[in-house]
């Protein structure tokens, strides 16, 4: 983890904090300059924010409560008066949860409607198959996808992820309470891809640390549509059963592996919540996860001591209590993680602020302005939890949750610390050239 | 050369010198955009041979373009190849699959054909996500600092230049449109057609019909290949997306909407098939129906693809 120690131990670090901090300087002076606010005020052109958004394809049930959340953060800082004066106006591209389509929009943001950054995208080929096109046309890229891979230093100085935790440290955070509450005997199902090779090599590891090890390993290949098959591979001994699956299958995967257990002896089931994103727990033959735990970055139902900051970011976007839409109780959120975008959309505008971000030629000010950031409190702007940020590897880091399944709602049960989660910086993007 | 060969060759000369000419006068979006629309045409094209010349329906094409795009983009990633070498390597690893597979499939034919391409595709697509160590599986890699450049003819190639990519696709797409007009021209594509038209009677004419198909196979796979390999090396990123059946489908559709059996065909094909999506997804959220709409009005009026119904109705000359 990079502190501000680190930072000002740095020499060209230092230099460019100075020149942020002039910048900060007169972005704060800026509403009293004669000269600065006439060219905010005579400046119509609002700032653009490029969102790659996957409405069609696999990730689609994401893309629609993604593009709520942004709509109604850009909304909210339109109201508050904009970034720097002026209005912010989103332009959404569909990217059909596919890299080459993701790789297109971004070249559409950077060369047609002229954005001033992209943002948005969840899956993480999209996300990597859009970073070398984001890297070379220099169009800051701010993601909301989970994944490793920013962090992993993978990518490029143009890539962020500040708004939601990456996958690894998730697992890192969680691996102790399960082996001290679940069991150290884990068996994993998991999808056998990239995003599911996460989750095998980083909480085996994770659980390895506190003692436990992994039994069975059961990938399941992408195009299956029928689970029946892998579930007698799981080995008796098994304490804990630890399961993760995205796309149309899950819900196949989560009734029979409901139906294979039946009311037999089963092990304590420990799942991430993206199997059941978008999902109603209400749903028939779901209720053998009764008692059953899930990992949540922010819990869909609002609980007992619900802070005012996820009351009011429920409001805002349209979700009840429950997390479906306040509209239409059938339309179940993907509460885990949407709040990224909310998240993600104040910290651009934080650092366009400190950086004084005018047009384009100043996107790489606004680069160096992300990586000064450190700490996001937790506020209204930041619902799920405080954050670091270390600006090395362009990740955040913030708060788990892990919830059980009691009378078809998810009670949570344990809050991981931010410190928890965290692990040792394996790159460094600042050393790379803007 | 007869009049319609002069004509047929300044066609697409003249297509060539256009696509040379529009950087000049489009915007920047459209530059980019072409590029990769060269590139997919290239595809097309591979595809095209296979089943709008020799009449050998393909489902899974898209295993050969990953193949290209793999055999060039591993050795970059892993073992730090140049680009130019890394290309030429997937050409030859492309040609050599569709070889081997063509050797397998052609065993087959009709619905046959097309399922056994098609399980050989999700062989191979299984294949990049099951060795995701080495091939970065769905997440796929993005190529090194080191892959954005190379020295040709003394000259140092910039890859992140939009200019530099479009021509170098442009140069091949042009190497592709040349090859097939000489291929369909000369007595290699009248056996190609003769195969399409009636198989049996081309048999006992006395040709070695496995023989003529499996040419097609493999000039189709190297065709589609190279255009994968490019399309890796340009764009810097591979990924086993572009191995699923999607893209086996879109190779498909451009040849079948441009009109299969033409050389210029597959590339108005996937040109429509882009633009039609970008237009309607600036105007609607639902540009999936209403691009589905305008396919299917296509395909009422041009029942054999734009190019396909031009030739049979006002330009019998077209190849």
């Amino acid at each position: 983890m990079s502190d501000n120690t680190d930072i000002l131990a740095d020499k060209d670090k230092r230099k460019s904090l100075r020149k942020l901090a002039g910048a900060a300087g007169i972005a704060m002076t800026a509403p009293f300059s004669p000269v600065l606010m006439g060219h905010a005020l005579g400046s119509d052109r609002p700032i653009k924010v490029g969102m790659q958004l996957h409405r069609t394809g696999i990730g689609a049930s994401y893309g629609r409560w993604y593009e709520r959340t942004a709509v109604a953060t850009v909304k909210l800082i339109n109201e508050e008066g904009g970034i720097n004066g002026r209005p912010v106006e989103l332009v959404i591209e569909d990217d059909g949860t596919d890299p080459k389509r993701g790789a297109e929009a971004i070249e559409k943001f950077a060369t047609w409607h002229k954005t001033d950054v992209a943002y948005g995208t969840l899956f993480s080929h999209v996300v990597i198959g859009s970073s070398p096109r984001a890297g070379e046309l220099k169009l800051p890229y701010y993601v909301v996808s989970e994944g490793y891979h920013v962090a992993s230093g993978s990518l490029n100085r143009y890539v962020f992820q500040p708004g939601i935790t990456d996958v690894r440290s998730q697992m890192v955070s969680m691996a102790p309470w399960i082996a001290a509450n679940l069991g150290k005997k884990v068996t994993m199902i998991f999808p056998d891809y990239a995003f599911g090779h996460d989750h095998r090599d980083y909480f085996s590891a994770a659980i390895a640390e506190q003692g436990g090890e992994v039994l069975e390993m059961i990938p399941i290949p992408p195009t299956e549509s029928s689970f029946t098959r892998y579930f007698p591979k799981i080995p008796r001994q098994t304490e804990v059963l630890y399961h993760v699956l995205v796309g149309p299958g899950v819900l196949t995967f989560v009734k029979e592996m409901g139906q294979f257990f039946g009311t037999r002896d089963r092990p304590r089931i420990f799942g991430y919540i993206d199997s059941l994103e978008a999902v109603d727990f209400a749903t028939p033959q779901l209720e053998f996860l009764q008692g059953t735990h899930f990992w949540e970055a922010f819990p869909r139902y609002a609980q007992p001591d619900q802070t005012q900051h996820d009351q009011y970011f429920r409001g805002q976007v349209g979700v009840d209590n429950n997390g479906a839409s306040v509209n239409d109780p059938r339309d179940i959120s993907t509460y885990s993680h949407m709040f990224g975008c909310w998240e993600t959309l104040f910290i651009i505008k934080q650092a366009m602020e400190i950086c004084g971000y005018s047009g384009p030629e100043d996107r790489q000010a606004l680069i160096e302005a992300t990586e000064s950031l450190t700490e996001f409190p937790e506020s209204r702007n930041h619902p799920q939890g405080g954050k670091t940020f270390n600006g090395k590897i362009h990740q955040c880091f913030g708060i788990q949750h892990i919830s059980r399944v009691e009378d078809s709602r998810l009670n949570v049960v344990h809050t991981t610390s931010i410190e928890d989660g965290l692990y040792e910086p394996e790159a460094d993007y600042t050393q790379m050239a803007l | 050369m007869t009049g319609s060969g002069k004509r047929s060759l300044t066609l697409h000369i003249g297509v060539l010198v256009l696509l040379f000419l529009l950087p000049f006068i489009l915007p920047d979006y459209h530059q980019l955009v072409i590029t990769r629309i060269m590139i997919l045409a290239i595809f097309a094209l591979g595809y095209n041979i296979l089943f709008g010349y020799a009449g050998l329906l393909s489902l899974g094409h898209a295993m050969f373009f990953a193949c290209g795009l793999y055999a060039a983009g591993l050795p970059v990633y892993h073992l730090g190849w140049e680009v130019p070498l890394a290309f030429l390597f997937a050409i030859v690893i492309s040609a050599l699959a569709a070889a081997l597979i063509g050797a397998i499939a052609l065993r087959t034919q009709g619905v046959a054909f097309m399922i056994v391409t098609l399980m050989f595709a999700q062989a191979v697509y299984l294949g990049t996500l099951y060795f995701s160590d080495v091939t970065g599986a769905d997440e796929g890699l993005v190529l090194p600092e080191h892959a954005r450049s190379f020295d040709a003819l003394g000259m140092r190639v910039d890859l992140t230049s939009p200019e530099v990519r479009y021509y170098i696709a442009l140069a091949l797409l042009s190497a592709a449109v040349l090859m097939v007009c000489r291929w369909v021209n000369g007595g290699l594509g009248r056996e190609w057609v003769a195969v399409r038209e009636n198989e049996s009677r081309t048999r006992m004419l006395g040709y070695n019909t496995f023989l003529i198909k499996l040419k097609a196979m493999v000039i189709s796979g190297t065709f589609s290949g190279g255009a994968g390999a490019a399309y890796g090396l340009l764009f810097a990123y591979v990924g086993s997306t572009f191995a699923s059946i999607q893209y086996s489908i879109d190779a498909l559709l451009f040849t079948l909407l441009g009109g299969a059996g033409t050389v210029l065909g597959p590339i108005l094909g996937s040109f429509i098939m882009f633009y039609l999506v970008d237009f309607f997804s600036g105007h609607t959220t639902a540009y999936l129906l209403a691009t589905g709409v305008v396919l299917i009005l296509l395909i009422m009026y041009f029942p054999l693809g734009v190019l396909g119904t031009l030739r049979k109705k006002w330009l019998p000359w077209l190849p």
